[in-house]
């Protein structure tokens, strides 16, 4: 294991992170106020509460989440999308690293910076309203996996890219609208029975429904589901990353 | 001496279809400088990028120190430093971290000390702070040098490393090339400069149309396809080779004939050319021989081959 490759590749992007700090921490503060304003206040206050918790704390873990997946995803997209741009990828090309190796440095950033932007808008959400965390640890555990999980998703964008376009084009056709579809503002069993049953196949609902349980305790589906689902996407985005760096696909001509 | 990098029947064939190499032998000595000369897409950057692992081999093997490039690829490409032909930098970073990273890359604890003597070399230390977009394309290059040089390699690939490097640079470029092959570093280098293959390469290696047309020692091929030109000046200014003499290679320049000759062979003919020309009359009042320049030597091959 090369761990110096790992570490060279960490502290590169991090460092790339931190150059921009002020408006890394600015725009989920500023996005997650509104949210709270919108939906907290004006639709929260005709919405009594939500399984027993107040609309306002109800919408958080979503809240989390669907920052989260969408820093993930983009961060380690561009991480790796950037240096095929340019051009500077020769450098890992020729570089005694495996796939592991590469993969750890970026996902391990990319995953950061989310963790980072996570624990900032939780943050801010004790500043709106009130809420008590009941599984700490398994908390911590879903927004560790999940910021994995996606930086990895996002990794493999990154390859697959061939421009700009095609790197916001996921994010913003598919985890967006999976997101916000996915349970992160209202309980799914608020739906109609037909959209219950046709939001099952949105896995993001199952990343939801487990993160919200670790707050409140309740959730729309069985934890243990819930981290299966998580654990089904990780290994999946692997797979696929192994292959990528086995057959060199959109990396070595 | 030991060959440290083979490459046998190498053939590179793009995702369109066009054959880039096309059965590549070529072996590299320890510690030797070879430089690959050929025209505008021969397939020296493409046989580059195949040895460093960038781009993917459809048939053929390479080993670096014995080491195959795709199955022990961590041996073989840690033993390999790249200085690639376009000079893509990463424009936001510094100089130093950029270099630090590459170290790092290779497997390489971080080793201030080192870096900072590879930039130096370079004439870089005082840039060490500054962003790579704020250099000039000179200095990129010899940015990527230090990053190439950061982790230590055995074998060195110079893929173009002067083009665009102004001349006392280059002149400093060559000693610090002379300087790496003196602490054993192996070289093979590309250029469009033959001067610089002539300057500083131990063989010369001919690449044309995805083939290696030639691998020679230096001297060896300069001696044996150098042509010989005698110049001989005239007192009088003849229009053409007065007919006495039509029979010789040899061609009239305004004041001066130009004969040329092989200078390996056992008769130059130059004792004949001398009589002949005193016996129709003519004046001499210089002598001069040049020898012909690998430039002149490379052309003709690569017309040979056309
Ligand atoms: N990615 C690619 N896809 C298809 N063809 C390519 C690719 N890269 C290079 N080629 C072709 O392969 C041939 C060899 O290119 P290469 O870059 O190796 O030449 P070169 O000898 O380095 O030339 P130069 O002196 O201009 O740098 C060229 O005809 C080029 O068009
Ligand atoms: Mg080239």
């Amino acid at each position: 294991m090369n761990l110096y490759a790992i570490k060279a590749i960490y502290i590169f992007e991090m460092s790339r992170f931190f150059r921009t700090l002020w408006q890394s921490i600015v725009s989920p503060v500023v996005s997650t106020s509104l949210y709270f304003v919108v939906f907290g206040a004006a639709i929260g206050s005709r919405i009594d509460q939500v399984e027993g918790v107040s609309y306002g704390a109800f919408i958080v873990p979503g809240l989390i989440m669907l920052s989260v997946m969408t820093q993930a995803t983009t961060n380690a997209s561009f991480g790796i999308y950037f240096p095929k741009f340019i051009g500077t990828i020769y450098e890992h090309l020729s570089a005694p690293v495996s796939f592991l190796e590469i993969t750890l440095g970026y996902v391990g950033a990319a995953a950061t910076k989310a963790l980072f932007i996570g624990s900032v808008i939780l943050l801010t959400a004790y500043l709106f309203v009130d809420i008590q965390i009941q599984h700490p640890l398994a908390m911590v555990a879903f927004l560790v996996l999940t910021c994995t999980s996606f930086a990895l998703l996002g990794f493999i964008i990154g390859i697959w890219a061939g421009n700009f376009e095609q790197l916001q084009l996921i994010p913003l056709l598919v985890i967006t609208p999976l997101v916000f579809l996915g349970g992160s503002f209202y309980s799914i069993s608020m739906l109609p029975p037909v959209w219950q049953t046709i939001t099952l196949f949105n896995p993001v609902v199952y990343l939801i429904s487990g993160f919200r349980w670790s707050f409140f305790g309740t959730a729309d589906l069985p934890v243990g589901l819930s981290l299966l689902a998580i654990a089904g996407f990780t290994a999946i985005c692997l797979a696929t990353i192994a292959w990528i760096f086995k057959t060199g696909w959109r990396l070595r001509d | 001496m030991k060959d440290i990098v083979q490459v046998k029947d190498l053939t590179k064939r793009y995702d369109n279809g066009f054959e880039a190499l096309s059965g590549v032998n070529l072996n590299i000595r320890e510690g030797e400088i070879i430089a690959l000369l050929g025209p505008n897409g021969a397939g020296k950057t493409t046989l580059i990028s195949t040895i460093c692992g960038i781009t993917q081999a459809s048939a053929g093997s390479v080993k670096v120190d014995g080491h195959d490039i795709v199955r022990d690829y961590r041996r073989a490409r840690g033993m390999i430093g790249l200085v690639p032909q376009e000079t893509h930098v990463e424009s936001f970073e510094k100089v130093v971290k950029t270099v630090q990273f590459s170290r790092g890359l290779f497997g390489k604890r971080r080793d201030d000390a080192l870096v900072e003597k590879v930039l130096r070399s370079l004439s870089l230390w005082d840039k060490k702070d500054s962003k790579l977009m704020q250099l000039s394309g000179g200095m990129k290059r010899r940015v990527l040098i230090a990053k190439a040089l950061a982790h230590e390699p055995r074998v060195l690939f110079l893929d173009e490393p002067t083009a665009g490097v102004d001349v006392e640079l280059r002149k400093d470029m060559w000693e610090v090339v002379r300087g790496l092959k003196e602490q054993g570093v192996t070289i093979i280098l590309t250029t469009h400069y033959i001067e610089e293959a002539e300057a500083m390469a131990d063989r010369i290696g001919v690449i044309n149309k995805g083939q290696i047309s030639l691998v020679e020692e230096k001297n060896a091929l300069m001696q044996r396809l150098g042509r010989k030109t005698l110049q001989i000046e005239l007192a009088e200014p003849v229009e053409a080779v007065p007919q006495a003499l039509s029979h010789l290679p040899l061609a009239a320049e305004g004041g001066k004939l130009v004969y040329s000759y092989d200078s390996q062979s056992e008769h130059t003919g130059i004792t004949g050319l001398l009589n002949e020309i005193r016996d129709a009359g003519l004046h001499m009042t210089d002598l001069q021989t040049r020898q012909s320049s690998l430039e002149e030597i490379f052309v003709s091959l690569v017309k040979e081959d056309a």
